[in-house]
């Protein structure tokens, strides 16, 4: 029987191809642009490389400790109920959204030379601690991947049908044996994926290595690009420091995809399963300080925050709400940007019959993983410079970088809407001739839009609290929030970063919450 | 008596099932009703994954309240996902002797019996993904054989196969039974089966379990409730 005709070239198909180019120009072309416009030979100096060896080992260090720490977090909190269970399975979800710059004032509030616990060791006539430099920078990347590896690996324990645990109580198992046969086959499916995914994240690491690192001996390569434009002017060395970047993160996101197969299928983190193996009270109490200690570590800086932050909002003046309202409206035009972008990619990937096409349009989407946003960034300004005044369009131009950086992660959220709205709903709109435009109003978009709502929540808190190309661009009268904040920061005003620190979360988290909601109301 | 229900009650939400019955040794008992009556919740009561919150249940004389599911003289095969997918054949059988895996020689050679009791002989190197959906069943009866537990609960473990394989399976079930003298408690929502294997049958239904009756007089008169779910 013959297969029911479809065009082969659809509008979805054309939409997506021209969204995967458009993202390809920005993460690859943007580098030639740079490399173009270098007058100086390209070459790459001994802090280059120190630069590249710095990245690869603390991108090592960072995702092999987050990742570690993970496993008896992940395992207390899928054996265990308690009340609070829930929210401390959300607060884990926090940090993804949680600008960078906020948290690193978080965590020098509590383990910097002027924090809690130097305060302790100095009354007890020790040496404060430093957290500058590579200690710093890996502990603000465990910071935030910890709590990552944690749901990954959770997402691992969901996986296991609820009667391999009941068989497992079944036959008398002990907490070694359910180790051996149940969780350590999860941890071999689940952490590798998670290493890599963590490596990714830390390799293109800008905002923690600006705020903690820098120095000789502890720059990230792209600390280094923003560096090589804004102190040398140097473009040869920012193209190829960009081009060395896209490969190890290409590298890196290659293993990860691999790796990390069907992670991202069932977010669900339920409720955890009943066991009879772990009621000794040692153990007990062992997974009680795991526990404990995990929401100490990822509390406290926030609640310092927060703490200083309301006294701090007394010290602001009015320039802070300028640089919120900037913030926000570029917030909003990326958020919009991404969800078009998806939409577009994933209304071309998810087609019934996707074609040889549909694998090279969601890589595209994924580039921005690997790219550098310094450089996609500067190769925009390179081409708009003959025409506009560069100021004039620095937002725009932050704007445009950070939905392509978001593009991923809302891809991941929208994509598997998509594919599951074609496969289940999909037969039946094709049985009744629905097409275009209507079939995305009736028949798509009430069933992806709670992901859609997520998408652009998170693209739109991201874009909120990026500190990155806009460091570059801004003139100091239009600075977005944070990088307001990193100017007080600078200047040693600390109560008021708090301040402005608060407000940038707070909205963040608004942005994020009214676009979710908006995703989930009907009608 | 091998099973008594006592006056016991479990309550989930809005869900409530009552049971007060008891059985006998080496009974066959079907359990029968609408999807959703609770016929599952009642196995896992007995294999003990919950605890009833009135009266009491049972075991050989001896009341199960805070005995681990471990330590109660039961074996329960699920619908699925009897096997852990990772471990060869000859493992999952082996965990019914031993939950560390450290087998003695003439352990191997006790499962080595068991997987020949159940019809696959020499497939203890296969892994569960090899094998047909009636053979892994197999292998779970295989490792229930092995526990020699005096109560076996089978919670519809044959539901997916065709009619043919059911009946086969089936007849398996009821040839270990009788060279163990097993007591079976048997989810189904097919009269066939129960009429196959049970010679008791008890009707789950509106949050009871009635008394056991035997199968055949039951189908042949059904009340009320029973003829509303047979149609």
């Amino acid at each position: 029987m013959a297969e029911r005709a479809e065009p082969v070239i659809t509008p979805a198909l054309v939409a997506g191809l021209g969204a995967a180019a458009l993202v390809a120009a920005l993460s690859l072309g943007t580098v030639a642009v740079v490399a173009w416009a270098a007058v100086s030979p390209m070459r790459l100096g001994a802090g280059d490389w120190a630069a590249v060896k710095f990245t690869l080992s603390q991108a090592l260090v960072s995702a092999a400790l987050s990742t570690a720490l993970a496993v008896p977090v992940a395992r207390a909190l899928a054996r265990r109920q308690f009340r609070g269970r829930g929210l401390l399975v959300t607060l884990l979800g926090a940090p993804f959204i949680l600008p960078v710059i906020v948290a690193v004032l978080g965590l020098l509030a509590v383990w910097g030379r002027g924090g809690l616990i130097s305060a302790v060791l100095v009354h007890f006539g020790l040496a404060p601690l430093s957290i500058y430099g590579f200690r710093g920078v890996v502990l603000a990347h465990v910071f935030f991947n910890l709590p990552l590896a944690t749901r990954l690996l959770l997402q691992g324990w969901q996986r296991v049908p609820g009667e391999h645990f009941l068989l497992a109580a079944q036959l008398g198992m002990s907490s070694r044996d359910i180790n051996r046969v149940i969780e350590r086959p999860i941890l071999r499916a689940v952490l590798p994926g998670a290493f890599a995914t963590i490596f990714l994240l830390c390799v293109t690491s800008f905002a923690v290595a600006l705020t903690l690192g820098g120095g000789p001996r502890a720059t990230t390569i792209e600390l280094a690009i923003y560096q090589a434009f804004r102190f040398d002017f140097d473009m040869g060395r920012a193209a190829l420091l960009a081009l060395m970047q896209f490969s190890i993160g290409l590298g890196a996101a290659v293993l990860a995809w691999r790796l990390a197969r069907d992670a991202a299928q069932d977010p669900g983190l339920g409720r955890a399963v009943r066991r009879w193996d772990c009621l000794h009270p040692l153990s007990r109490a062992g997974d009680v300080a795991i526990l404990g200690a995990v929401s100490l570590f990822l509390l406290a800086p926030l609640a310092m925050v927060g703490l200083r932050g309301v006294m701090g909002l007394g010290l602001l003046d009015a320039g802070v709400l300028a640089a919120l309202m900037r913030s926000v409206i570029v917030a909003l035009m990326s958020a919009g940007l991404t969800l078009a972008l998806a939409l577009a990619l994933g209304a071309a990937v998810a087609r019934r019959r996707a074609g040889r096409m549909a694998p090279w349009i969601e890589s595209a989407g994924h580039l921005s993983l690997a790219a550098s946003p310094m450089v996609i960034g500067t190769g925009l300004f390179i081409l708009l410079y003959p025409f506009v005044d560069p100021a004039a369009v620095a937002l725009a131009v932050t704007a445009l970088v950070n939905a392509v950086m978001s593009l991923p992660f809302a891809l991941r959220a929208l994509v598997p809407a998509m594919r599951h709205v074609q496969s289940v709903e999909g037969a039946l709109a094709d049985s009744l001739d629905m097409g275009g435009w209507a079939r995305f109003r009736l028949v798509t978009w009430p069933v992806i839009r709670p992901a859609a709502g997520f998408a652009t929540g998170l693209a739109a808190a991201l874009s909120m609290g990026d500190l990155g190309v806009v460091a570059l661009f801004a003139d100091p009268d239009a600075a977005t929030l944070p990088l307001y904040l990193y100017r007080l920061m600078g200047s040693y005003q600390m109560t008021a970063a708090s301040g402005a620190a608060l407000l940038l979360v707070v909205s963040s988290l608004a942005l994020f919450a009214a676009f979710d909601r908006w995703g989930r109301a009907t009608g | 008596m091998i099973l008594q229900l006592d006056k016991m009650t479990i309550r989930q939400g809005d869900f409530s099932l009552s049971a007060d019955w008891a059985v006998k040794r080496g009974t066959r008992l079907a359990l029968i009703g609408p999807s959703g009556g609770g016929k599952s919740t009642l196995l896992s009561l007995i294999a003990g994954f919950f605890e009833p919150d009135e009266g009491r249940l049972l075991i050989e004389g001896r009341d199960m309240r805070g005995v681990a599911p471990g330590k109660r003289p039961v074996s329960l095969l699920f619908q699925e996902n009897n096997l852990f997918p990772h471990l060869s054949v000859l493992q999952n059988v082996g965990l019914g002797i031993r939950p560390d895996l450290r087998l003695a020689r003439e352990q191997h050679l006790a499962v080595e019996r068991s997987l020949q009791e159940v019809g696959l002989e020499g497939m203890g190197d296969r892994m569960p993904a090899q094998l047909s959906g009636g053979q892994r069943q197999r292998v779970a009866l295989a490792r229930a054989l092995l526990r020699d537990k005096p109560l076996l609960l089978l919670d519809e473990p044959f539901a997916a196969l065709g009619p043919a394989l059911r009946a086969e399976m089936l007849d398996l079930v009821a040839r270990l039974l009788a060279r163990t003298g097993a007591t079976l408690l048997m989810v189904t929502h097919d009269p066939r089966d129960a009429e196959r294997i049970a010679d008791q049958t008890a009707l789950v239904s509106d949050g009871r379990v009635t008394p056991p009756m035997p199968t055949a007089e039951l189908l042949a008169d059904p009340p009320a409730a029973l003829r509303a779910y047979l149609g």
